[in-house]
């Protein structure tokens, strides 16, 4: 193998992993039931899903490191678990790449030692090349001697993902590997993860939280809810038309209020929807009638706040509230604002200091009729 | 001071220690990774020697090595002598009065090396024997010198077992801790003391390469 390109070209319906397995176990709720059927073609799938949806779980189970109560998994129609056929595969022969969170590179070998290490069976020599060229291909033969302790995090992800890839595993499992690094490294990082994909063509089940890693990858996307798939599809499908609650947390409603509808507009494509004990706002229209429950989720973002009345507006909910809180992280301001349900936007620290916004003061919130999405109840 | 006893103290302390590392090994293998129900008892029975007083442990190593036992018995029929008040009884009484000594600290930095390391070794195609050998013993050397090292400094200064299972036989079984005793009982303080000066110190020495080497914690990694 010359380089991540070049690598042997497996047969993409030989490489298809399936997944149909029960498996309950303690939880600090009780007890949780995984319940998971799924299929997954060569190219990549991403698992989405809250914490403790049952994620890491099944990613286990597929990897060997945990054992389902029943049902098989089977890739490319090989099962390395069958309950039926009493077959349970050791996690150490399943041939499946699996890289962390925390990447698990062994403190005790040096970058190039720990690609070295899933190579046992080949001549050094060998195991050597191969480590080195796929190094190459992420990107960091330069710190080929370093030990894990002295390379920075995205140099870390990337040596992880070159130590699972170089065994020229079956199937490739990614439990939230990029989370810790910003938004430029992790595209690079798909970047490389996808060509490299094109070229070994093996499943590869991605668990993320980010709507924009889900739309970077452009793949099929499952939507884990309680041990259950809740939701699966094209990315476009499943984030921008949410009607589940878990997928439209995930996709950043930090406003998701339980709403009657009291008025629908047909002519105007629009409805009124009563929000908490009195608030009245006005979002699109959907197949519903009057006295309609369902559910309004609004981005903390789409909201904007005003000081003084506004007017001229083309929004049409502008409705008066007081500031409760300010809080602040990572460069965001979050405000919540109290209109008889409490709203929170998200600022800019230049617009908090602009508008003097502190907690007592009386705002306008505006929020166009467009950005108030409706979700199934 | 009596040479002959310190040598032969050396040698034994060096004799049960390199066994103990070879013996320990296995048992602080089991006792990290065993999900057996009552493996509690066998770690207890393990960390008795530290708690039991040394007449009781050398008791009955005694009995178990006496003639009219089946081990006895058997050294006997092979050797022609009985193991009692031999170097070799001393050895076998020496293995278990300093076991825990040794299994503890092995188990002890088995159990501290990451799981996620052991499950990454696993998807990398290696079995559990082979990820203890290239992840676990690399990453527990701290453990083993400990474990080493306090069996050795631990047999080093061992006083009733040796009494109960050697007796006092000059060059086959006398200790120092033994010789110092005698010394006593002689009057001869002055001897006594520099043969006690001399234990003191390599206890204070082999102590201080215990912790020194534990000060730095060489487990955990940065991202732990």
């Amino acid at each position: 193998m010359k380089t991540a390109e070049a690598a042997p070209v497996t047969n993409a319906t030989s490489s298809e992993l399936e997944v149909r397995i029960r498996k309950r176990y303690p939880s600090p709720a009780g007890s949780f039931l995984l319940n998971v059927h799924l299929r997954a073609l060569a190219g990549f799938t991403i698992l989405f899903g809250a914490s403790g949806a049952g994620k890491t779980t099944l990613l286990d189970c597929i990897a060997g490191l945990s054992t389902p109560d029943e049902g098989r998994i089977a890739i490319g129609g090989d099962a390395i678990y069958d309950s039926e056929g009493k077959v349970n595969q050791a996690s150490w022969k399943r041939r499946i790449g699996y890289v962390l969170q925390d990447l698990a590179l062994f403190p005790h070998l040096t970058a190039l030692e720990n690609v070295e290490y899933g190579l046992q069976q080949l001549p050094a020599e060998e195991r050597h090349a191969r480590s080195r060229e796929m190094l190459k291909a992420f990107r960091v033969d330069h710190l080929a001697d370093r030990p894990p302790a002295q390379i920075s995090g995205g140099e870390r992800q990337r040596v992880a993902l070159a130590r699972a890839l170089v065994t020229e595993p079956r199937v490739l499992l990614l439990d939230e590997p990029l989370v810790a690094l910003d938004r430029p490294t992790r595209s690079l990082i798909i970047a490389d993860l996808r060509r490299w994909n094109q070229g070994y063509r093996i499943p590869i089940l991605f668990v993320t939280h980010s709507v924009e890693e889900a739309f970077a990858l452009g793949a099929e996307v499952v939507v884990l809810e309680a041990g259950k798939i809740v939701a699966q599809g094209q990315p476009q499908d499943v984030m921008l038309a949410p009607q589940l609650e878990t997928v439209a947390q995930l996709a950043g409603f930090e406003n998701i209020f339980d709403g009657i509808v009291t008025g629908v507009h047909a002519e105007r494509g629009t409805m009124t929807c009563r929000i908490g004990k009195k608030l009245d706002i006005e979002t699109p229209l959907v197949r519903g009638e009057s006295g309609a429950t369902l559910r309004v989720g609004i981005r903390a973002g789409d909201i904007l706040l005003a000081t003084e009345a506004p007017r001229g507006l083309s929004a049409r909910n502008v409705l008066p509230g007081t500031i409760r809180r300010l809080g602040e992280m990572a460069g965001i301001v979050s405000v919540f604002v109290d209109c008889g349900v409490t709203f929170e936007v998200h600022l800019t620290i230049a617009a908090r200091e602009a508008l003097a916004l502190a907690a007592g003061k009386n705002v306008w919130v505006v929020i166009k009729t467009h950005s108030c999405h409706l979700l199934r109840t | 001071m009596n040479w002959e006893a310190f040598w032969l103290t050396l040698r034994l302390a060096a004799i049960v220690s390199s066994i103990l590392l070879a013996v320990g090994v296995p048992i602080a293998y089991w006792v990290t990774y065993s999900r057996w129900r009552w493996k509690f008892l066998v770690e207890a029975a393990v960390a008795l020697p530290i708690i039991l007083p040394p007449t009781v442990l050398g008791f009955y190593v005694l009995l178990a090595l006496g003639s009219r036992s089946p081990i006895g018995r058997w050294w006997e029929s092979m050797t022609g002598h009985t193991l009692a008040f031999t170097f070799e009884g001393l050895v076998i009484g020496s293995l278990l009065y300093s076991l825990p000594f040794a299994v503890q600290p092995f188990a002890a930095s088995f159990g501290a090396v990451d799981t996620k390391l052991l499950h990454a070794s696993a998807t990398l195609g290696h079995s559990p024997l082979r990820t203890f050998q290239r992840v676990v013993i690399p990453l527990s050397k701290a453990g083993l010198v400990t474990g080493f090292t306090l069996s050795f400094a631990h047999t080093l200064g061992e006083f009733g077992v040796v009494l109960m299972v050697g007796g006092n036989i000059p060059g086959v079984t006398r200790t120092i801790s033994i010789d110092i005793y005698d010394r006593v009982q002689e009057a001869n303080y002055a001897s006594a003391n520099t043969t006690s000066l001399l234990l003191l110190g390599i206890s204070f020495v082999l102590l201080s390469i215990v912790y020194g080497l534990n000060r730095r914690p060489w487990v955990a990694g940065p991202w732990k």
